[in-house]
Formats: C-alpha cells, sequence, structure tokens
C-alpha cells in the first residue's frame, strides 16, 4: 500500500490534454447601406454647379469565417477567411468623360485571409495576413501584414503590426486630355467620343451609341504604403481600461488619382499633382469606463499629423446603456476637424506656376460630426434559440462643413 | 531611419514646430503609460473588463463607417481601420 501510494505522481494540467483540429467557431456577417449628398466633386475640379455633383451610394458586405483549433503545445490556432462585395453608385464618376457619359457604377471586390497564433501560457500571440483588392477598371490592391503580441504580469499587453499595401493605379484620364485619332465619320448626325477607357463611341446626335471601339491596354502606376503600428493596451483598475496606439505610415508612389481635375484662375483644367512621397503619423488614445452597474464610456481621441501639412484632431464619444445583461442601446457622437494640405485650393485658384495641386476637398479645412446610435442583442443561447448569436445595427448622421452630407445604416450578424 | 525620413518629408513652419511638440507630447504619454503601473486585477475582478462594450477596439459594425471617413477625410489611422491601400474613387 506504501508502495503504491509513493508510485502515484502528481497530476499535470496537461496530462489530459488532447490538440483539437480546426473547427468552425464563428460566422461574421457586416452590411451596410451608405448614401451621400455632395458637390463640389473632385472629379470636377470642386466645381459647385450641377457638373461637381458628388453624390454616392454605396452598399457593402463582408464575410468573414473564423476557425478555432489548440495544437499539440496548446497554442490556439485561428484561421480567418473573408470576403467583401461593395456595389456603388457616384455621380462624378460620369464625369470622367467631359459629356458626363460614363458608367457612374462599379463593384469593388476584396477577399480575405488571416492566421493567428496564441500561446496563452505566455501570453504571446503571432500573426500573418493577406488581403486583396480590385474595382474594375480604377485599381488593385495586395495588403500583407504581421503582428506580434505579449502580455505583461500586470494586466498589459504590447502589440507591434507591420502592414504593407501595394497598389496599382489605372492611369484613366478625364477624355479631354485623351486624343480622338478617329476621322469624322460621313454621317454628319454622328460624331466620336473618346470614353474614359481609352476607347472610341460613335454617338448619334440623339445621345445613342452606335458603335464601340475598345481602347488600347490602360498603363497602371504603383502606389505603396507601408506601416508601422505600436499600441499598447492596460487595465487600470475593475472598472476601467485604456488603450495607445501609434501608426507610422509612409507612402510613395502615383498618390493623386488621374481623373481628378484641377481648373487653374485662368480658366484651363489639368490633372491633380501631388508629390510622390507622404508620411503620416497618427496616434490615437482609448479609455473605456463601466459607470456603475448598466451604462459604460467608451472615449476615443486621436492626434493625425502629415509631411502634406494636414494636421486634425477627432474626439469621439459612445454611451452603452445596457438596457438587460444582453441588449444595450448605444447612442455616439464624433468631432473631427482638419486643416487643409498645403496643395489644396478650392475651384479655380491654382495658378499654373505651382508644382502641386489638388482641388479633392478632402484635403480641404473643414470639420465635420457624425452622430447616431446602435442597438446591440446578445442573448447567451441565441436569438429566438437559434445560432444566431448577436445581432447589431447601427445608424449615423455624418455631415462636413463642405456641403457633404450622408447617412449609414449597418448591420452585423454574428453566427456561432 | 524612421527619424531620418521623418525630418527629411517635414518642412517645419511654425505650425508645424507646434505639432512636432504634440507629437513628442503623445510619444512621452504613450512611453509614460506603457512603463507605468496599474492597481493589480485578478481574473475573477474581470466581470466588468471583459463586457463585450469594453472591448479596446472599434466594433465590426463600425467597419464600413471607418472606411468612409478614410476617404472622405484627410487622415487615417490608429483607430483600427486603413491606413492606404485602395483607391477611394468615389
Amino acid at each position: 500500500m506504501m508502495v503504491q501510494a509513493f508510485s502515484q505522481g502528481p497530476a499535470t494540467d496537461s496530462s489530459g490534454y488532447k490538440p483539437k483540429k480546426l473547427k468552425l467557431d464563428e460566422i461574421n456577417l457586416v452590411s451596410s447601406y451608405y448614401d451621400q449628398t455632395a458637390n463640389k466633386s473632385a472629379v470636377m475640379g470642386g466645381r459647385t454647379d450641377y457638373k461637381g455633383n458628388g453624390d454616392v451610394t454605396d452598399f457593402a458586405n463582408g464575410l468573414d469565417v473564423t476557425f478555432i483549433g489548440w495544437d499539440h503545445k496548446q497554442r490556439k490556432n485561428t484561421l480567418s477567411v473573408g470576403l467583401g462585395i461593395d456595389h456603388h453608385t457616384a455621380a462624378s464618376q460620369a464625369y470622367v468623360d467631359s459629356n458626363g457619359t460614363s458608367k457612374n457604377d462599379g463593384t469593388r471586390i476584396y477577399p480575405t485571409l488571416s492566421w493567428s497564433r496564441e500561446n496563452e501560457l505566455k501570453g504571446t500571440s503571432f500573426g500573418l495576413g493577406a488581403y486583396y483588392s480590385a474595382e474594375n477598371n480604377y485599381y488593385y490592391s495586395v495588403g500583407l501584414n504581421a503582428s506580434v503580441s505579449k502580455k505583461n504580469k500586470s494586466n498589459g499587453e504590447f502589440s507591434l503590426k507591420m502592414v504593407g499595401y501595394f497598389d496599382q493605379i489605372k492611369m484613366i484620364y478625364p477624355t479631354e486630355f485623351i486624343p480622338v485619332t478617329k476621322t469624322p465619320p460621313a454621317d454628319t448626325t454622328l460624331h466620336y467620343i473618346t470614353t474614359a477607357s481609352g476607347g472610341s463611341e460613335l454617338v448619334s446626335s440623339t445621345g445613342t451609341v452606335v458603335s464601340k471601339t475598345r481602347g488600347p491596354e490602360i498603363p497602371s502606376r504603383p502606389r505603396n504604403t507601408i506601416t508601422g503600428s505600436l499600441s499598447f493596451t492596460q487595465i487600470i483598475n475593475q472598472r476601467m481600461q485604456g488603450s495607445v496606439e501609434l501608426d507610422m505610415v509612409y507612402q510613395s508612389g502615383y498618390l493623386g488619382l488621374p481623373f481628378h481635375r484641377v481648373f487653374y484662375n485662368t480658366g484651363k483644367d489639368t490633372i491633380e499633382s501631388l508629390p510622390s512621397q507622404r508620411f503620416k503619423l497618427p496616434i490615437g488614445f482609448r479609455l473605456n469606463y463601466f459607470l456603475g452597474d448598466n451604462i459604460i464610456l467608451r472615449s476615443y481621441y486621436r492626434f493625425y499629423a502629415d509631411s502634406w501639412g494636414l494636421v486634425s484632431h477627432t474626439f469621439n464619444l459612445e454611451l452603452p446603456v445596457k438596457i438587460t445583461p444582453f441588449f444595450s442601446i448605444s447612442p455616439f457622437y464624433r468631432f473631427y476637424i482638419q486643416t487643409a494640405a498645403r496643395y489644396f485650393a478650392p475651384y479655380a485658384v491654382h495658378t499654373e506656376q505651382e508644382q502641386y495641386f489638388t482641388s479633392n476637398y478632402a484635403l480641404a479645412a473643414f470639420n465635420s460630426s457624425l452622430f447616431g446610435a446602435g442597438v446591440r442583442l446578445a442573448p447567451p443561447r441565441g436569438i429566438f434559440a437559434s445560432s444566431l448569436r448577436i445581432l447589431e445595427l447601427r445608424y449615423g448622421h455624418y455631415s462636413q462643413t463642405t456641403d457633404l452630407n450622408a447617412n449609414i445604416i449597418s448591420l452585423n450578424l454574428v453566427f456561432r | 531611419m524612421i527619424w531620418f525620413t521623418l525630418q527629411k518629408t517635414f518642412t517645419l513652419t511654425k505650425l508645424d514646430m507646434k505639432n512636432y511638440f504634440l507629437i513628442r507630447c503623445c510619444i512621452t504619454a504613450f512611453a509614460g503609460l506603457g512603463i507605468s503601473s496599474c492597481a493589480h486585477v485578478k481574473e475573477y475582478q474581470k466581470s466588468r473588463i471583459n463586457d463585450s462594450e469594453m472591448s479596446l477596439s472599434s466594433r465590426h459594425v463600425e467597419k464600413n463607417e471607418l472606411n468612409a471617413e478614410t476617404y472622405r477625410e484627410g487622415s487615417s489611422g490608429a483607430n483600427g481601420g486603413k491606413t492606404g491601400g485602395g483607391c477611394g474613387c468615389n
């Protein structure tokens, strides 16, 4: 009996551990509808008449499927596969063709793939990701990222992430900059127009397209974005936690868009010209506080400066109120203010002596506000006892002092 | 290398000098938060901290909202959204 008692070694935590293969954990669907009214479109160089119409609608859908498994060293492996499809209409896109007859809609497709390995015992994790995005005719983009993180003993976590985006911008110029090479047709009721994609169309006096000719392959130019991101999160006490995130972004290549016009003060138009390098330095702070038992304060501030002279401040406040432990309503408000980039001037203000110029109002001085509310439903056994575990609906109204107004409504469904 | 790129690409005007000071303050605050020690919170005391509404990141449902802001405004980054890439053509 004594021998039996001494022969029993102490039981270890991992004695009964068995690795688990990757298994479906979560399906996440986000759908949004965005509706914008604006004038001063960048395609028409900030014109304020009907030709500067900047109205946009966008219907965006993203699906992410996540698989989780544990390997023989008790490390958690997470694999995520995503696919996004957006369809938009944009009034300004029609004016890439100076007659306003370009196609004014398009579809963007963006698949993603990411993998991460987390060692819960050591508090470390490592991840890799890839991203691809393409919009017919305009561009394609490839993204790669790698990240590492480490938790410390005092409830803090430090993360480092590197991201690279490698874009190719199709050099689609406004049609007045593409020479018409066709000789005029014999029928005087018909005439040739050049399309934004470099082809030509034979058009009748009523605007009917009689025939189309494809243009040559449109050349493209690269745009690279490299981002180094440092973040630190810290639990401050039982009710409060905060984080700091610093991004260092370096962009190079063709940083304008070839179909953005600029009108000189002489009335003559040209294409926007911007430097081939840009360094951005945003730093963001988050602080979340659990007030009492039902109210949470989510706050965010970002300071941003870049090498084009643009400086901005972003303030965001959200106040989720828990009506029940599984149902909350979250009103939010965001205020944003920026100075103009040193290359920006409105319609017909730039002079021909300037080296760099743009009339894109995203680079103008303005402030904007976004307000709205969201609801979140997450009962522990699912909604109506189904595999739908979380439902989130959010509406926001966005307005800029540049006369841009937008509404966005988003739905997030999580299935487990 | 990064600092050299910063110095090379930033032309420091009076306004930029003020921003340069702000950037240094932010970086100091970042380092300060990193080295400061906070009250130790045990696992069983984290019921409020672990609440999904307390997450220190943007919500999934905000994804397209952040995307729209990135292309309508001149600044981006430090918010979990994109820092570049893509067109923002429309």
